[in-house]
């Protein structure tokens, strides 16, 4: 029998650091954003091989909760956690605890006391993956929250820009429509000025929040204000969230006629983005969505990459303690 | 119109304490004998003539502080706070008397509700509470309460706090009916129309988090309305919780032209701006919103010059597992008895923004003039309404601290430099610090 050591406080090993998550882009350092558009980029070519599946996070589990309807986020996070093998569960809002009343408290126990490595979480109000990152042990990734954040919306068009014009530093790009509503606005704002990109927001006054400017874009009311951009990024105009008596333009027939993005409103060879999904004719003249200029189906092939480099940048980096493989080295 | 338990009264004697009464005009160390719950002497080594006595050196012994907005959600959610409870968090926070906001489960519209809750508070109050009474029926902004009826039988005043009193026309009526009542009416200024569903400040946080915004202007053209309808009436009004610059600029002209305009400021919103709110912590949810810099600088310098009178906590105690969802899921409030002095003491006192004699006034007489309540005072023969205060004591604000039944602080986990010692209200120690 050994010796009874206690271990002075200087002798132990250093408290883990805190767990990590993806839930504001606010949280990223520029190097954070370089690095994850990097792994997506390593991710691409893996992903031209024939076996497309990558044993990276084999034995890992990944939850996405959903409670806001969605088709590309969550079938594009259900299909990278696949690739890297992890085992991955989906739950929905409707049809679950959540329509008898449950909080979001308890369904975030309840799914924490399966140990999931991640939880992926939409919600339509503010605050809600801070609160599920507080009860539960898993790293926390934002795939929306209300009007606040959607960061990994902005990493994949980070990385739709990069492939399309080599980089991001120095371009203008032109966000129009409604940013008042949108946390994809808010997420692309701050993600472009990392990377040292000009940002202009376009809309209708009442649809620009006031004192955005501080985010560090400029801001118009002019349509004509996207002629001088490199990139016109179209936002979904939220009829969902457009109340009756609100206000706030008087009719998306007007609203169409006055901010709508039509081929007369573009300069040739200027390129076209929207997160999607679209109302045609609204927001975006049919023409633009399916011109050659248009990156929109770029952006839905990179959301596959970007949501794979962050569930293997949180998974295989900081304190948990995995053999970190090179992706491209993995057959 | 103040009610509280029947309890036999204290004799005491607070050795060597610093006694500041600015009202009074005393600032020196003395003795001071309570007999039966009165003061008797103030002198310098006066004898325990038997009575318990207080070690008051190095600290201050003031005026006791009147809260003039507490919610003691009694009746309907005593899950959240009881009579009891809320008078044991102002005893604990300094208080000798507290008002009751009216927006009750019932709403506080009619006598009978009315009498039901002083019976309550003759049980169980630990210190003197008074209720306000709401102005319209249920809150709803359509019909006046029997305000003469209510005042008989014993509302403080009369508001629909909580809400607005969205009708010009009812909050003149209200204004009129008031002189008949001889009450207090106060109000809390919203124009709904421009608040919506707003929940955080409008400005740069908000627009970066992405938070429908409440600006300052749907506060400010309320406080400008009523204060018009103040003036064409001549009759008294209080602004309740006031948040923005632009409703200090408008009291601050109405009462240059004489109109008898009073107002409260909270001590969030005297300490706190809308950047606190990027932390998305649901204890810093409330209504009016936290807002600019320039607006707190501005609430500031108001308490400072006497345009605000009083300190109001707007305790608002919200059941744990209401505050336990995402911020914007949240209801609005934070409690604040329990660490309103310390707050400010640490904020305004120590770094010498605000004097303690003036920290003093506006939580003890300035509350206390504007509903017409008997100001607390250092004078032989006044009743022993007193707070015993450690100016240096730092504390540490913990939930289990906490006597009010909720938790919903913005203070948890905070260090605090100034701590309530000891409380005496009407005249009974209510409050001793271990």
């Amino acid at each position: 029998m050994g010796d009874l050591h206690v271990m002075r406080d200087d002798l132990r090993p250093p408290a883990r650091p805190p767990r990590r998550h993806l839930i504001s882009i606010a949280d990223l350092t520029r190097e954070d954003v370089e690095r994850l558009l990097g792994t997506a980029r390593s991710f691409a070519r893996s992903l031209e091989r024939e076996m497309k599946k990558l044993p990276t996070l084999r034995g890992r589990t990944v939850v996405n909760v959903f409670y806001e309807s969605s088709t590309r986020t969550s079938s594009s996070f259900e299909l990278a956690a696949k690739r890297l093998s992890a085992d991955t569960m989906s739950v929905k809002a409707s049809g679950s605890s959540v329509d008898k009343g449950e909080s979001l408290k308890d369904t975030a126990l309840t799914l924490g006391a399966y140990d999931p490595d991640v939880i992926v979480i939409r919600h339509p109000q503010i605050g809600a993956p801070q609160l599920v990152a507080r009860v539960t042990n898993a790293h926390i990734v934002n795939a929306g929250d209300g009007k606040h954040q959607h960061p990994t919306q902005a990493l994949l068009d980070l990385y739709t820009l990069q492939d399309e014009f080599g980089g991001v530093e120095g371009l203008h790009v032109a966000i129009v429509g409604d940013v008042l509503h949108s946390r994809v606005a808010r997420s692309n704002i701050q993600a472009l000025r990392l990377l040292g990109a000009r940002v202009t927001l376009v809309g209708p006054p009442a649809l620009i929040p006031r004192g955005i400017e501080a985010m560090g874009c400029e801001v118009s009311t002019e349509i004509e204000a996207i002629g001088a951009a490199d990139v016109v990024y179209v936002l979904r105009m939220q009829r969902e969230r457009m109340q009756e008596g609100a206000n706030f333009v008087p009719s998306l027939r007007e609203y169409a006629a006055r901010w709508g993005v039509t081929p007369e409103r573009l300069r040739p060879g200027q390129k076209v983005m929207h997160p999607g999904p679209m109302n045609r004719g609204v927001e975006i003249d049919p023409r633009v969505a399916d011109a050659a200029d248009a990156l929109i189906e770029t952006q839905v092939r990179a959301g596959l990459l970007v949501r794979m480099a962050v569930l293997y940048d949180l998974l295989t980096r900081g304190p948990a303690p995995v053999e970190a493989v090179a992706p491209v080295e993995v057959a | 119109m103040l009610f509280v338990k029947d309890a036999p009264k204290e004799n005491l004697l607070v050795r060597g304490a610093r006694l500041l009464d600015p009202v009074e005009g005393v600032d020196s160390v003395l003795d001071v004998r309570i007999d039966g719950g009165t003061i008797a002497e103030l002198g310098a080594s006066l004898p325990a003539n038997g009575h318990r006595v207080l070690e008051g050196a190095g600290l201050v012994l003031a005026p006791a502080f009147v809260d003039p907005h507490v919610h003691l959600r009694t009746p309907g959610r005593e899950d959240e706070e009881t009579i009891a409870s809320g008078t044991q968090a102002a005893a604990a926070g300094g208080y000798c008397a507290i008002l009751a906001m009216p927006n009750t489960e019932p709403v506080v519209d009619s006598a009978a509700v009315l009498r039901a809750l002083l019976e309550q508070a003759h049980e169980e109050a630990e210190v003197p509470v008074g209720f306000l009474a709401a102005i319209s029926k249920g809150q709803s902004g359509a019909e006046l309460t029997e305000m003469a009826e209510l005042a008989d039988a014993g509302a403080a005043g009369f508001t629909d706090d909580g809400r607005p009193v969205a009708s010009p026309g009812l909050m003149r009526r209200a204004l009129q009916y008031g002189q008949v009542a001889g009450r207090t009416i106060a109000v809390h200024c919203e124009e709904p129309t421009l608040s919506c569903d707003g929940q955080v400040h409008e400005g740069t946080v908000a627009a970066e988090l992405g938070f429908a915004g409440y600006p300052s202007v749907a506060e400010s053209v309320m406080v400008e309305r009523d204060l018009a309808l103040a003036a064409y009436e001549e009759r008294p009004l209080h602004l309740l919780h006031l948040s923005a610059h632009e409703s200090v600029e408008a009291l601050r002209a109405a009462r240059a032209a004489g109109v008898a305009a009073t107002a409260e400021v909270t001590p969030h919103h005297l300490c706190l701006t809308d950047e606190a709110v990027r932390s998305l912590d649901p204890n810093l949810k409330m209504n009016p919103p936290l807002r600019a810099e320039e607006d707190r600088a501005a609430l500031v310098e108001a308490l400072r010059e006497g345009t605000i009178e009083a300190i109001a906590t707007d305790h608002a105690p919200h059941a744990r597992h209401e505050k336990e969802v995402p911020f914007e899921a949240a209801p609005f409030g934070v409690t604040g008895l329990e660490t309103a002095f310390g707050v400010l003491c640490t904020n305004l006192v120590q770094p010498g923004l605000v004097s303690l004699s003036t920290l003093i006034e506006r939580m003890s007489a300035g509350p206390a003039r504007i509903y017409g309540v008997e100001p607390p005072r250092i004078a032989v023969g006044a009743t022993a309404n007193l707070v015993l205060l450690d100016t240096e004591g730092s504390w540490r604000v913990e939930e289990d601290g906490f006597r009010s039944r909720s938790v919903n602080s913005w203070l948890l986990g905070e260090t605090l430099r100034g701590r309530v010692r000891a409380t005496l209200a009407a005249g009974r120690l209510v409050y001793e610090a271990a």
